[in-house]
């Protein structure tokens, strides 16, 4: 973790932050603005607040948290929201964030649904689409690799242990974004040897 | 067009089981993987909405800021209204957080040990690889030339190199198109 500090970018998740109480109210207010400014998806607006500004979790916790988030049924930003209130305050903050996730996107897609007859043949909605989509890739792609970079920092590992978890990292990327497996495919297929990697580490 | 349609009785308690049903099975990806499946249900088996409708549902939830599952609250609103779309976004929602929940309760009565904590360690690099997948995937069903590919590498350089607020390079997205250049 000093490790992390020294580089500057992203600042170390704190204990005091980390114990610092956190009400089911902030949850929500914190997790209806992430989802009302998640164009294109949430992810990367989730990870900027609660890593980078909130500093809740590191990188390490925060992709530990969504590989359980994409193994199990639902929407993994969802599972990630509900995981995150559940531990920082129990029932009540894992129904406050899941609350905070869905309930201002769903009256805004209410909204934007009842405006669509209106601007559906404008073309400049639909180019302002294309470029939304061609950045929002881009916040995807970018969250992904901030995440990698924290992960391989996140440790003192031996040297040869990054390079293998690149190397499980690089084949999950391409079972599902070349070959497009489908992700618990990935999970069944790559999961035990990277559980093993972790154990032999860890041991 | 859109709106609540009351065709064939209320198929909002049909819809609503169907959806349930399906949410256990959307693994990896969620419900927006399952578009084909939900497709299938509301405008094949059923004569619900029409396929321009369900179209219009997904690109709006995709161009709406929230989780993209969302198109499934549309279809909802468009097959009965307000009851329609609070139902069913419930419906896909509340099935996977029950599970999460329970499993949670678990994890916690057990207290995590040395085992799940390596598990959860283990698996990390596999979610950061299927995320850039993701990441892949989008890019490459919305970079159409070298124009929009470009507009994708320099978003995620910004990201990369500055702690800028992502909907400001969104907000640039927009103009961007706009103009006719992504």
């Amino acid at each position: 973790m000093t490790d992390e500090a020294s580089t500057g970018t992203i600042p170390p998740a704190t204990p005091e932050r980390r114990a610092r109480a956190v009400t089911p109210a902030t949850l929500f207010l914190a997790f209806s603005q992430m989802a009302l400014s998640g164009f294109g998806g949430v992810m990367p607006f989730a990870y900027r607040a609660i890593v980078e500004r909130r500093r809740w979790y590191t990188p390490a916790e925060f992709a530990e948290m969504l590989a359980f988030g994409q193994v199990l049924p639902g929407p993994s930003i969802c599972n990630v929201a509900v995981m995150i209130g559940w531990k920082r305050c129990g029932l009540g903050g894992a129904l406050a964030a899941l609350a905070g996730m869905l309930l201002g996107p769903s009256v805004a897609v209410v909204l934007l649904g009842a405006l669509y007859e209106h601007f559906e043949s404008v073309p400049r909605v639909e180019h302002a689409l294309g470029g939304m989509s061609a950045v929002a890739a881009g916040l995807i792609i970018a969250t992904a690799i901030n995440m990698g970079i924290g992960l391989f920092r996140d440790r003192t590992a031996p040297k040869a242990f990054p390079r293998m978890q690149a190397t499980l990292l690089a084949l999950a990327f391409v079972a599902v974004g070349i070959a497009h497996w489908p992700m618990l495919g990935v999970i069944g297929a790559l999961g035990p040897l990277a559980i093993l990697l972790a154990w032999w580490r860890r041991a | 067009m859109i709106g609540g349609a009351d065709r064939h009785g209320s198929p909002l308690w049909p819809l609503v089981v169907q959806l349930a049903m399906l949410s256990m099975t959307a693994i990896g990806g969620g419900i927006v993987m399952l578009a084909p499946d939900v497709h299938r249900i509301v405008v094949e088996a059923h004569p619900w909405i029409s396929d321009q409708q369900f179209a219009a549902a997904y690109a709006i939830a995709q161009a709406a800021p929230g989780p993209n599952m969302l198109y499934v609250t549309l279809i909802g609103w468009q097959i009965a209204g307000f009851a329609g779309a609070a139902l069913a976004t419930l419906a896909v929602v509340v099935p996977p957080v029950v599970l999460m929940l329970i499993l949670l309760r678990i994890g916690h009565r057990r207290s995590p040990g040395t085992l799940g904590r390596t598990i959860r360690a283990g698996v990390a690099p596999l979610s950061v690889g299927m995320l850039l997948a993701a990441g892949w995937i989008l890019a490459r069903a919305s970079d159409t030339d070298w124009r929009s590919g470009l507009v994708t590498a320099a978003t995620a350089l910004i990201m990369l190199r500055t702690r800028i607020n992502p909907i400001w390079l969104i907000g640039a997205g927009a103009l961007l198109g706009v103009a006719g250049f992504a």
